[in-house]
């Protein structure tokens, strides 16, 4: 995971006598290391309460048929206490296999990861084009690069308010389609038109940032392989096949792997395009917030469960990606 | 670097290029057609880039709420109207004032308790590092689906919802990990050197961090800071579902209040994005080039 700072402890530290017995082991090492300790105190403590806690606290609830009915509550001076009772992976079994698990989970899933690796294949494949193009020697290439990084610097809230202008029924995209004599479909009412407005306003959104990050690598490429690479006579796709990308590794595994989870995270996006009314363009993380707080009663039992799975998909995930980059023999920067 | 080149072989020519008559291009110049079809197509996406937010300038200046239907009738009557109306008559500035108590009080919290973890993790081996990195990385990904219900649950029970604490609470369980994250990779970009001389010169740890490492990390504490500011600013579930009170809804929550089911004022809220958009686009703009830097930094080291 991080082999740049080990040369810091291993140049200070080296190699040691060998190892004393256990009991040794602890106080030396609490000697060695607690001004270590002593700094992460602050992180441990902020982590055990605000994630570990409440993940904990989360897991029990996906374990009982916790609802927005039979929770403690208080409604003006009255405190109702919690009747909600445990009923073991009964939500999880719910929810993968039981009735209309398809149209609650597995519809979901799919889009999901339809919807993670269309997003993540236009991000990549648009912002390593623009990158490539803002890389050559070109009048002008600051002000295309300001104008270009314009949809990450709006905040997202605030752009796709401007998206829903456009896209809404009388929107200038309609009328534009109508003009060109084109079908104009009905972008926020059909799901597939949904799911499509979805991916292509967060593509809008999530391009600028692989642009740059992408940018700043093909800069840290060194010319002279370039140079070399012409020497031996290689054309242009061979220079970018066997120079670029190479060059480009360590940067396109981070930026995709964070653009993974961001666009599998994506919450803001979907849920303010479409609001509670597009039930079958919902990825997993925006259902399972419906679930817990877009519908009446609220079930927190089981959007509690939706994110634990969420979770669990995102670390296998990970650890899979982590351990096919280091089969490469490639670390990720992160 | 010049994968559109269209005449390829041209600049391997050059250092023998003297008997030949052409113009002999040097390199990482380009034909015309190729600068032609580099500019043409930075302008497209340029466009699409732009469009969106100019059209909704443009649509917050129409003063009726139905204009965004008939965008053209907006140049005969283009007006103020909206603005003054959203400032003077709005929760405005109730929406500001939240928004910036949430966004800054997570952003010093984030970076004051992440700071010594980051410069721990940057130098130090202990028992349970990899650990630690481990769930620092976890943390960054989740969901917000897994922490809202309990996170509910909890604050409900310590009469924390609809109230700023709660929300900066909230963020911090992200932002923390991430400045941590982020400050670590500034760390490693500054010598050890450094610290041998602090600590050769007998100062502890601590006081190596605090004299000489944290001045030199200003830049890095500023990108974190940043991060977590902008990050807390556009959050949208949490603010959306623990704000009940329309004074202490954040920008995120207000702009969304503009629409119900019943009306959509869709003129003042255009108004409002925009005169969202403006300062912290600008900032963006200001620090943009730092952030970029400061999130990628380990990728490009290697």
């Amino acid at each position: 995971m991080t082999v740049a700072i080990d040369r810091a402890t291993g140049k200070r530290r080296g190699d040691r006598a060998p190892r004393p017995g256990l009991g040794r082991r602890l106080k030396d090492g609490y000697q060695r290391h607690w001004y270590a300790y002593a700094m992460i105190a602050p992180v441990a403590v902020v982590l055990g309460v605000l994630v570990l806690y409440p993940l904990v606290y989360g897991l029990y609830l996906t374990l009982t048929d916790a609802n927005s009915l039979n929770t403690a509550r208080t409604i003006g001076v009255n405190h109702i206490d919690a009747t909600y009772k445990f009923i073991g992976l009964d939500n999880y079994k719910d929810i993968l296999f039981g009735p209309t698990s398809y149209d609650r989970f597995w519809s979901h899933f799919v889009w999901t990861i339809v919807w993670t690796a269309l997003c993540v294949a236009l991000h990549y494949c648009i912002g390593l084009g623009l990158a490539l193009l803002l890389n050559q020697k070109l009048r002008g290439r600051t002000v295309y690069r300001l104008i270009l990084i314009l949809p990450w610097a709006v905040p997202t809230f605030v752009t796709v308010f401007g998206w829903r202008f456009m896209l809404a029924d009388g929107g200038i995209i309609n009328t534009a389609l109508d003009a060109l004599h084109l079908p104009s479909p009905s972008w926020l009412e059909d799901t597939f038109w949904q799911r499509f407005a979805a991916i292509m306003v967060n593509t809008w959104c999530g391009v600028p940032f692989m642009m740059v990050s992408l940018l700043g690598g093909l800069q840290s490429i060194d010319s002279s392989l370039y140079e070399a690479a012409e020497m031996d006579g290689a054309n242009a796709w061979q220079r970018f096949r066997f120079v670029t990308l190479p060059g480009l590794r360590s940067v396109s595994s981070t930026v995709v792997l964070l653009g993974i989870i961001w666009t599998f995270n994506q919450f803001a996006v979907i849920f303010l395009l479409f609001g509670n009314t597009a039930p079958d363009a919902q990825i997993l993380v925006t259902w399972a917030y419906y679930l817990g707080f877009g519908q009446q009663p609220r079930d927190f039992a089981q959007s509690a469960a939706y994110g634990i799975l969420l979770l669990a998909i995102l670390i296998v995930f990970t650890s899979f990606y982590r351990r096919w980059l280091n089969r490469n023999e490639q670390q990720l920067a992160i | 670097m010049t994968t559109t080149t269209v005449e390829t072989s041209a600049p391997v020519t050059e250092q023998r290029a003297a008997p030949e008559t052409r113009r002999v291009r040097r390199r990482g110049e380009n034909g015309r057609l190729t600068t032609l079809a580099s500019h043409g197509i930075l302008t497209v996406a340029s466009l699409i880039a732009l469009f969106p937010i100019a059209w909704l300038v443009f649509l917050s200046l129409g003063p009726d709420k139905d204009d965004y239907l008939h965008p053209g009738g907006i140049w005969h009557k283009m007006t103020f109207s909206n603005y003054s109306f959203v400032l003077q008559h709005t929760g405005f500035f109730d929406w500001m004032k939240s928004s910036l108590i949430v966004s800054l009080g997570t952003t010093a919290i984030g970076v004051m308790v992440a700071a010594t973890t980051g410069y721990a993790v940057s130098r130090m081996r202990f028992p349970g590092y990899k650990k630690l990195m481990w769930v620092l990385l976890v943390t960054q990904m989740f969901p917000i689906a897994v922490l809202i219900v309990p996170m509910y649950q909890i604050l409900s029970d310590l009469q924390l919802i609809d109230s700023y604490l709660g929300l900066i609470l909230v963020y911090c369980s992200t932002a923390v990990p991430y400045s941590a994250w982020l400050l670590k990779g500034y760390f490693d970009t500054i010598p050890f050197e450094i610290d041998e001389a602090g600590r050769v010169d007998g100062l502890t740890p601590f006081g190596t961090f605090f004299r000489l490492i944290l001045p030199l990390a200003k830049p890095g504490l500023a990108v974190a800071a940043f991060y977590n500011f902008i990050t807390a600013f556009g959050e949208v579930a949490f603010a959306s579902t623990f704000m009940l009170d329309d004074s202490k809804y954040t920008f995120a929550v207000g702009l969304q209040s503009f629409v119900s089911e019943h009306d959509a004022q869709r003129n003042l809220m255009a108004a409002t994005a925009v005169l969202v958009a403006i300062p912290v686009s600008a900032f963006f703009y200001l620090v943009q080039k730092n952030l970029v830097t400061g999130l990628t930094a380990g990728g490009t080291k290697g």
